[in-house]
């Protein structure tokens, strides 16, 4: 039974939340800036090829621009090198956008505790998921993939995300 | 053979005392000598050294038996038609002062000489660019000397123009501001990368254009550097293979087995049949992997996905063997030093067989769609030609190098695994363009499952690995019940493999072409110094000579068919 304002218009409309509408776009089209460095960027191709296929959780449109994509993939090691181009192609993400960080290197530095391996990606820009793995499998891209999902559902559009992030690089 | 190099180079190098290590030769020379003895050994005809392999610095600060001079660089040579492999030592006493360069000789030595500057701050006087090339340029010290400590990072705030250095191309190339106007036309300046979907990676490749024509090309490299060699330094040798299956990720079987052949070598270890049969099969089957991504990539690149379906499907599938039987599906960490990790596991001969019929469906099938297409041809025949001279003179080793003509292959040429008694051949292309270098790739595949389906038929049974327990852990009754057994683990495990104090160097035919590695040890568990020789190193060198004066959309499937691998590349 359609109460209130349903009730007076019939089938033609639905009324829901803002950003419970919102959400539900966004977790279900994301679109992957792949970030890829190095071993992580290879499994990340598994996850993509047709056996685990990321296409079923909607995030199959692989962007290599930053500006036309959302979710940030970093899949291999950051050197200190690299770290400037890694924050200026996040920053050339439109807001909202989601970052995992994948494998050990990108989220700790992993094998590489040296002078020129960025010890974990956190430390240049903010991360929301982080998948464990030297190489992590291509059933924990999906696994991090639909956690992304699911922390999408619970936010609201109305508020800034990591605001107030502060890196070694800011 | 080698004996008669060594008269040789007693005939012209009367002052030098050549001396043999494993079956190669050194020369130890002073190094104001250095310009005149390589040029003679590169323009000799008796001598020929036409390849400059490699270029490496050592540092004895804290080596036990410590020479007069603080640094020393080894440059290590290779005439490949008569298989000679040649070290050239020279001591320096004064890093500032350095040693000349030979880059004007060897066109690898551009990258060399760069490369052993900014790691250990020797200068190569008259070197025509000589700037850091795998640390960031507001990097201070030489990491790789032995007084900088391995933990102390430093942060890069901003990317390098490389301003200067396309202007100079540029002017090298003869063409300034004047040739502009008289074309009536603008330079653009285009960089692709170092993060673009073209460039597998990070590698910036810097080009100046004239429309879509490139007319002059830098590249940088470096953004994936991860310091295996001064980690290496901290490691003992059996921790050392974790390290080398992130060298080549898409073949990381192969730089395990490179790494301990080129131990073992050292140690005078004799492995046993199976393992060596073990080692030529997983060898093979992770070329044809290697191949297969690198092919899946560039075909992608030119835009026939559908390829990259048949191709890495049948790699995805070949994890299923590979994963049941490493533990792992792409870092396999499978080999020790004396044998290999595990024997394969019952019933592996029939899940080969199943996968080496649908790799050859996988690669038919894409053949069927790149043999006889146009648009394929027209894209890659002519385009981005080497020529054996240029690749040879910038070390380009394996399918690269043979895509030019050249049929040097160190399976066939310096054959170890009894690798002479299997029947294969060595594919070679006519043009040295990608389409040759592709095509090259596509023989291999097949003759690398020629190899493994062999190599199955004679695989004898017994142990994996060595009866020798300086190297090989005794078995666990022994550990768990005898102080003896206890006391070899705990060593083995703490001080790591012992190797006799030296330096040496062994060279392995990977999939993407000369693998090779430098020693030095003090006598422990730890090797005091590490050098990878990359392929792909030395491939990225020579980038900017293929694509000189082709279009900008030619660069993008010419760096697909080099297949540069970024962990390789800059280590």
């Amino acid at each position: 039974m359609a109460l209130g304002l349903e009730a007076g218009l019939g089938d033609s409309v639905l009324t829901t939340r803002l950003d419970e509408i919102i959400n539900w776009g966004r977790q279900y089209s994301l679109w992957p800036m792949v970030f890829g460095t190095a071993c992580c960027a290879i499994e990340f191709m598994s996850a993509a090829a047709s056996q685990h296929d990321i296409s079923r959780f909607g995030a199959e449109v692989v962007r290599f621009s930053p500006r036309q994509a959302d979710l940030m993939l970093v899949c291999g090691t950051i050197s200190y090198k690299q770290a400037p181009i890694l924050k200026r192609i996040y920053e050339q993400m439109p807001d909202p956008r989601w970052v995992v960080s994948m494998g050990a290197c990108a989220s700790s530095g992993g094998i590489y505790d040296n002078y020129c391996t960025v010890q974990g990606i956190d430390t240049v820009i903010p991360v929301d998921v982080y998948i464990s793995g030297c190489p992590p499998r291509p059933e924990a891209v999906l696994d991090a993939l639909i956690k992304i999902q699911e922390k999408i559902q619970t936010e609201s559009v109305l508020v800034d995300r990591h605001i107030d992030f502060k890196g070694i690089l800011d | 053979m080698t004996d008669s190099l060594t008269d040789k180079l007693q005939v012209i190098f009367p002052d030098f005392e050549p001396r043999k290590v494993l079956d190669y030769t050194v020369l130890d020379v002073d190094s104001e000598a250095i310009p005149q003895v390589m040029k003679r050994l590169k323009t000799y005809p008796d001598l020929g050294f036409s390849m400059l392999l490699d270029i490496t610095g050592i540092d004895y600060l804290t080596y036990p038996q410590r020479p007069a001079a603080r640094f020393c660089v080894v440059y290590t040579l290779r005439n490949w038609k008569k298989n000679w492999l040649l070290q050239v030592r020279t001591p320096v006493a004064d890093p500032d002062r350095g040693v000349e360069s030979v880059a004007h000789l060897w066109g690898s030595a551009d990258w060399a000489e760069r490369e052993v500057y900014d790691q250990y701050g020797i200068i190569f006087r008259n070197h025509p660019d000589l700037r850091r090339i795998l640390n960031h340029w507001q990097f201070e010290g030489h990491p790789l000397r032995k007084d900088y400590d391995i933990f102390k990072g430093q942060v890069c705030y901003q990317a390098d123009s490389l301003e200067k250095e396309i202007r100079a191309r540029l002017t090298a190339k003869g063409i300034d501001e004047s040739t502009m106007q008289d074309i009536n036309t603008e330079i653009m300046f285009l960089n692709l990368g170092p993060s673009h979907p073209a460039t597998h990676g990070a590698i910036r490749i810097f080009t100046a254009l004239d429309g879509e024509t490139i007319i002059a090309n830098v590249n940088e490299i470096g953004y994936l550097h991860r310091g295996f060699e001064k980690t290496a330094e901290n490691r003992t040798y059996n921790q050392i293979i974790p390290l080398t299956d992130r060298l080549n990720y898409c073949s990381a079987l192969m730089n395990n087995i490179g790494y301990v052949k080129a131990v073992e070598s050292w140690l005078g270890l004799e492995i046993t049949e199976r393992a060596m049969f073990m080692r030529v099969i997983l060898s093979e089957f992770f070329r044809v992997q290697d191949h297969l991504v690198c092919l899946a990539a560039n075909l992608v690149d030119m835009g026939g996905l559908t390829n990259y379906w048949y191709l890495y499907n049948e790699k995805e599938a070949s994890y299923d063997l590979i994963s049941r039987l490493t533990g792992a599906r792409l870092t396999s960490s499978f080999t020790r030093i004396g044998g290999m990790y595990r024997d394969f596991y019952e019933g592996w001969e029939n899940d080969m067989e199943r996968q080496l019929k649908d790799i050859e469906k996988g690669v038919n099938d894409s053949l069927k769609l790149v043999l006889q297409n146009r648009i394929v041809h027209d894209r890659t025949q002519g385009t981005c030609v080497l020529t054996p001279e240029t690749a040879l003179s910038y070390g380009y080793t394996g399918p690269n190098l043979r895509s030019t003509g050249i049929s040097f292959d160190l399976r066939k040429d310096d054959p170890y695994y009894n690798y002479e008694a299997f029947d294969f051949c060595v594919p070679v292309g006519s043009y040295g363009d990608i389409y040759d270098r592709m095509m090259v790739r596509f023989e291999e595949i097949f003759e690398s499952i020629k190899i493994i389906r062999q190599a199955m038929k004679m695989i004898p049974d017994g142990p994996v690995f060595v009866d020798d327990h300086r190297v090989a852990l005794p078995p666990k009754d022994q550990v768990y019940n005898k102080i003896e057994g206890l006391a070899n683990h705990f060593k083995l495990i703490f001080d790591g493999v012992k190797t006799p104090a030296g330096e040496w160097y062994d060279g392995y035919e990977a999939a993407n072409g000369e693998l090779g590695f430098h020693f030095v040890s003090d006598g422990s568990g730890t090797p005091y110094k590490l050098k990878v020789r990359p392929p792909c190193f030395y491939a990225m060198g020579g980038f900017h000579e293929m694509i000189e004066g082709e279009m900008i959309a030619d660069a993008v499937i010419n760096l697909g068919s080099i297949n540069i691998i970024g962990g390789e590349l800059d280590r």
